[in-house]
């Protein structure tokens, strides 16, 4: 606690701001833990002096209490540390994987949705193709291949995802080419490409900001599931996944281990669902 | 019919007036003499309904009578909706209702709990709702839909009530009755889907019908027959309370008129009397806004002093070569079963400059596709649009582009027609820069496009604005504006009024008209609506799945139609007789 | 016609999903025999010709690349998947033996789930603020649990501490209790929330007014006309909920130890056995495909506007 208490004056001058603009008060507690997470990953000294490495035998497996938070691992080392630690690595994961799949997809989807024809009935099918594999078994069958490591999680989650926001982005650009404006501008004689760039991309990717907030959660999550069966990084790294995949050993014994970076995990993902939802909810207010 | 208005603190002189038409109002019925004194039905008295606070309607007072029809009539957020709502206890979520006086016979409605109201619903007052298609659950076959009522008030067994049903749907004149109770809502035309609503709300043979907005949704021939069957009710005894935004409907189907406006009765009275001698300035806006053959060449709305409309100052029009000339369209669309469908066919037109041709038609008549090969946005599967006389049509994409400037476009919905992320300058300024005189920069942008707003009656202000944060008819000036701006010779508006309120149609098709008698402008105007149409145009086709079944001069063809189907539109018409 | 036309369809998305695991299996890097040696006796180190030969000629990797294709396509279509690196034995009796548990955790699990969503809005649909909020809060919540999470939360608090279920399950009903509610839980706050926004939306429609115009109580309007419009977007979706909970299964089938195909694909995948993965991969994939058909048919009978040839009339 006393470790937090320096830290949490930081965003909590945000907080106050936000709510004075009448935001929701889930909205703000959301911001302020995604806030938190992403103070962890730039810079975890400021949320914890203690090492993340630091080894301490005699409190080895100790439960919860004040002076450790999230109580200790086995060789006695501070949950709450190692968890504010392993941030960095579990946020780049969760951005990579996100950040690849968007980039497929947005290709795909556009590729798909404004040549038409041949190319969008093949990229459909590929698709179709990909959807016949739950993501989860897609990415096990990617690091079959490659071998577990950081650069295949992201992979693995980013290709996994991709099919589902492709089909969306597709989705999405069809939609929005049939909008009244679409014509419009086409009626007063601007170019293919000219409607593309200024009406059709901009209002097609707007809606996908929300959507992509909340894939950065469930890339997380999805990456998480993979270290937790032992396929992702292995576990003395502190990232989130290795966590829970080091704490499987204990979780007769000493719960902790196993539950509390979980929630850390589970928080976040509620937090950018909250986000993401709130976002949808502005643009929908504010365009149509 | 008797109503007592009693919050009448902004237009005392006119309430006084509407007071005393009130008074003379249960006597009127009985014009011909002959007849019974009406029985009054349902009493309603300082009714007053606020949502969140704001008071929607506040204390009105009317009543039904059995036998007659009570229309309450008012522009979208007069309340009228949400009276009818009220009568039968839905006001809905979050509203507050109070009232001095609510019967229904002798019966007290005010204060009864929802259990006691569930009696009084489908049983004692029927309910139709506008639109059938979306009234009727879809999922649900036709005959349990029609029969629900019953089944909800325990009338007879689910035998008795398939049979029910099928009666219902006959006495509607549904055909095929045990087909069409079979079937689910989205397989009947909307036609008989509106029967079949009605047949339902009428299931148990309720005193009261409550119909909000029974034909709007509706084709003219189709709603007339609709407000056939609600008069032979009305015949039968049912008092009908219809709840209209069209002044026409109501001289149809109306015994009694009450006008709401603002949560307000303005004015209230026998449908003779609200119709030729209004007294409250409202209700003679609301009918001066009624286009129709009376208004041809006059604005609609009457000038703030004068007692007069104003007449037009129309320019010649140049009968030389025409601006625009479509020869033997056909447009062919391949439908889900492979077969190619023909919704244009063998379409001809010519358009002079500085006049307006009117296209009328209904619902899949093949107007909208005709405008949209005109503008060149769909290309003809066979023949061929010229624009004075070279090819327009048959350019090519790239060729055409440059010349797009020289066709402007107004439609129905103009908010889906601008980018929502775009402000009132960028659009106009967006349109200017296809014009032939492009504006230099960002300040002759800036002037020009505040020129535009002022022509079309909006102001500086507006310039900034989002499209989202403007009503209907500021949305629809700034499309206006936009069409301008590039300086066409020619707009297409494809029906540019069907989603405005009839006082707001009527500014903008003043502004229309204005328009052309300044600059010239050419309209090729599409519309549904006979009275806009007739109101508008110097020349009309009229077309019917496809196919152009009539054209001419517009009083040639309204006054003497040549083709049935002309023929039949116009009976169907609903019209108002004003004397003026 | 339509079917037919169907059918076909899920015959070439099986065989395009079977061509990707087919070269899933050669993008291993490095030589494949040398991997099954080392596999094999647990050791990284180089073989000499003589080794690998035998391995190669047993597993085909000798013969053109198209041969091996079409000798691993031509076996599928016999029911064929293959032989795993590790255990010398055909991937078609390693899963055979292990997919039964795995079908019928999945399929209670989204019994589970779809009664919980149903009942849970049912309850809470437009019931004032705190119920809705109420409900909605919770789906929010179920809807963001990892699954990992709920089975270990499930296990140590109902296993470990209360030990009301066993900490090893075992395919036993009563073992079978927290694997399923483990997969259910996320599952019925996502299939909630779609239900919840349809619930919502069709409770404004005009239909259930006129209904309630009828004088319809409103539990009998929720149940009568809301009810089926409102889960039909949750149907479409269960398709891919299926996706969900196969890769769910895995999870749960891990923490509770229960057999099941989850169990054989992680030490596959921890092994590198590609054949195996690729083989689970892909009968996983033949029944998801076929649950989505399965899924559509559903659909059509909630929704019979799907049935009739006149649906533009709707558009």
């Amino acid at each position: 606690m006393s470790a937090l208490a320096p830290s949490l004056r930081l965003p909590v001058v945000g907080l106050a701001r936000l709510t004075a603009l009448r935001a929701r008060p889930s909205t703000v507690l959301a911001l302020g833990f995604v806030g938190l997470v992403v103070v962890a990953a730039v810079a975890p000294g400021v949320l914890t002096d203690r090492s993340p490495t630091a080894i301490d035998f005699p409190s080895a497996l100790a439960a919860p209490s004040w002076s450790h938070p999230f109580g200790t691992d086995e060789v006695g080392r501070d949950l709450l540390t190692r968890v504010i630690h392993g941030a960095r690595l579990s946020l780049g994961i969760g951005l990579g994987a996100t950040a690849l799949a968007m980039s497929i997809a947005i290709v795909l989807g556009f590729a798909a949705a404004l040549a038409g024809g041949i190319v969008d009935t093949l990229i459909t099918r590929v698709l179709e193709v990909a959807f016949a594999f739950p993501a989860l078994l897609l990415a096990l069958l990617l690091i079959a291949i490659f071998g577990p490591s950081a650069t295949t999680q992201v992979i693995a989650v980013g290709i996994g995802s991709a099919p589902g926001y492709a089909r969306m982005v597709r989705g999405q650009v069809l939609n929005v080419r049939q909008a009244g404006y679409i014509e419009a501008a086409a009626a007063l004689g601007h170019g293919r490409w000219t409607v593309i760039r200024r009406h059709l991309f901009p209002n097609a990717m707007r809606p996908l900001v929300a959507v992509v907030t909340l894939g950065v959660g469930q890339s997380i999550v999805w990456a998480s599931s993979l270290a937790f069966l032992g396929l992702g990084i292995a576990p003395p790294n502190p990232e989130w996944g290795a966590l829970l995949d080091a704490g499987r050993l204990y979780i007769t014994t000493s719960w902790w281990l196993e539950i509390l970076p979980g929630l850390v995990i589970v928080v976040f993902a509620v937090s950018v669902t909250t986000l993401g939802r709130t976002l949808q909810r502005r643009l929908e207010g504010a365009g149509r | 019919m008797s109503i007592v208005d009693d919050r009448n603190d902004t237009d005392g002189a006119v309430a006084v007036t509407a007071a005393t038409a009130a008074t003379a109002a249960p006597a009127e019925p009985g014009a011909a003499g002959a007849a019974p004194p009406p029985v009054p039905l349902l009493h309603v008295e300082g009714l007053r309904v606020s949502f969140a606070g704001t008071e929607v309607v506040k204390g009105i007072s009317f009543t039904a009578y059995a036998g007659r029809c009570l229309a309450i009539v008012g522009e979208s957020g007069s309340g009228k909706s949400v009276t009818a709502r009220t009568v039968v206890g839905l006001t809905g979520a979050g509203s507050e209702v109070s009232v001095d006086r609510l019967e229904l016979g002798d019966r007290d409605l005010s204060g009864l709990g929802e259990r006691q109201w569930r009696r009084i619903r489908g049983k004692e007052v029927g309910f139709v709702l506008q639109d059938a298609l979306v009234s009727l659950d879809q999922l649900r076959k036709v005959g349990h839909e029609v029969a629900e009522p019953l089944a909800v008030h325990g009338v007879g067994d689910r035998r008795a009530r398939a049979a029910k049903a099928i009666e219902l749907l006959e006495s509607v004149g549904v055909p095929e009755p045990e087909v069409r109770a079979a079937q689910r809502p989205y397989e009947l035309s909307g036609g008989l889907r509106q029967r079949a609503l009605i047949a339902s709300a009428i299931a148990l043979d309720p005193p009261l019908v409550i119909a909000d907005e029974p034909t709007t949704a509706l084709d003219v021939t189709v709603g007339a027959q609709v407000l056939d069957l609600l008069a032979a009710s009305k015949s039968r005894g049912t008092s009908i309370i219809l709840i209209s935004h069209d002044l026409a409907v109501v001289a149809r189907l109306a015994d009694d008129v009450a006008v709401m406006k603002g949560g307000e009765i303005v004015e209230h009275g026998p449908v003779e009397d609200i119709l030729r001698n209004p007294q409250h300035a409202y209700t003679k806006a609301l009918l001066d806004a009624v286009p129709s053959e009376h208004t041809r060449g006059t604005h609609l709305v009457r000038p703030a002093d004068g007692e007069e409309k104003t007449v037009r100052s129309r320019r010649p029009v140049d009968r030389g070569r025409p601006l625009i000339e479509a020869r033997h369209l056909v447009k062919a669309f391949r439908g889900p079963d492979g077969k190619d469908r023909e919704v244009v066919r063998d379409v001809s037109f010519e358009v002079f400059s500085g006049e307006t041709l009117g296209i009328v038609g209904e619902s899949g008549s093949g107007k909208t596709t005709t405008a949209r090969i005109a503008l060149a946005l769909t290309p003809p599967t066979s023949g061929e649009v010229l624009l004075r006389g070279e090819p327009w049509s048959a350019l090519g994409l790239r060729q055409r582009r440059p010349a797009r400037s020289r066709i402007g476009v107004v439609y129905q919905d103009p908010l889906s027609s601008f980018d929502p992320r775009w402000s009132v300058d960028r659009i106009l300024a967006d349109a200017l820069s296809r014009g032939p005189r492009p504006p230099a920069n960002a300040t002759e942008a800036r002037r020009r496009s505040l020129e535009l707003l002022e022509q079309v009656g909006l102001g500086h202000g507006h310039l900034t604005s989002a499209p989202l944060r403007l009503s209907g008819g500021q949305r629809q000036r700034v499309a206006i504006a936009r069409a301008l701006a590039p300086e066409p010779e020619l707009i297409v508006c494809d029906e540019p009024v069907s989603a405005l309120d009839v006082s707001v149609q009527a500014q903008v098709l003043d502004l229309l008209t204005d328009l052309q008698d300044e600059l010239g402008v050419t309209y090729l105007f599409i519309s549904h609506d006979l009275g806009v149409i007739h109101h508008m145009c110097d020349r009309i086709l009229v077309m019917k799945d496809g196919e152009v079944v009539e054209s001419g001069g517009a009083d040639e063809v309204f006054d003497r139609p040549r083709h049935p189907y002309t023929q039949q539109l116009l009976t169907a018409l609903p019209r108002l007789e004003v004397a003026r | 016609m339509k079917l037919a036309f169907r059918l076909l369809s899920v015959v070439a998305v099986l065989i395009a999903a079977a061509s990707v695991t087919f070269f899933a299996q050669l993008m291993v890097p490095g030589d494949r025999a040398t991997t099954i040696l080392n596999l094999q006796n647990g050791r990284e180190q180089e073989w000499t010709a003589s080794e690998l030969g035998p391995v190669n000629e047993k597993f085909g990797f000798d013969n053109p690349l198209v041969v091996q294709y079409l000798h691993y396509v031509g076996g599928l279509f016999r029911g064929d998947l293959g032989t795993s690196y590790t255990q010398y034995q055909s991937v078609n009796s390693v899963i055979g033996a292990q997919i039964v548990p795995s079908l019928v955790l999945t399929a209670s699990a989204l019994v589970v789930a779809w009664a919980l969503a149903i009942g849970v809005t049912l309850l809470t649909v437009k019931r004032g603020r705190f119920v809705t909020g109420l409900g909605s809060g919770w789906e929010t919540f179920a809807a963001s649990l990892p699954t990992y999470w709920v089975g270990v939360v499930l296990l140590v608090v109902l296993a470990v501490k209360v030990p009301i279920f066993p900490v090893i399950g075992g395919s036993g009903a009563w073992g079978t209790v927290l694997p399923v509610l483990t997969l259910a839980i996320p599952l019925a706050g996502f299939l909630g929330q779609v239900t919840r926004d349809e619930f919502d939306k069709v409770l404004d429609q005009p239909f259930v007014t006129t209904a309630r115009t009828r004088g319809m109580g409103d539990t009998a309007v929720r149940l009568r006309h809301g009810l089926r419009h409102a889960v039909l977007p949750g149907i479409t979706l269960s398709g891919w909920a299926l996706g969900a909970l196969v890769s769910g299964a895995v999870i749960a089938e891990n923490i509770y130890g229960r057999p099941g195909i989850g169990q054989v694909l992680v030490t596959a995948v921890n092994t590198r056995d590609v054949p195996t993965v690729s083989g689970i991969v892909l009968v996983v994939a033949g029944v998801y495909v076929v649950a989505n058909v399965l899924v559509d048919i559903s659909y059509a009978v909630v929704d019979p506007r799907l049935r009739s040839h006149s649906r533009l009339a709707t558009a």
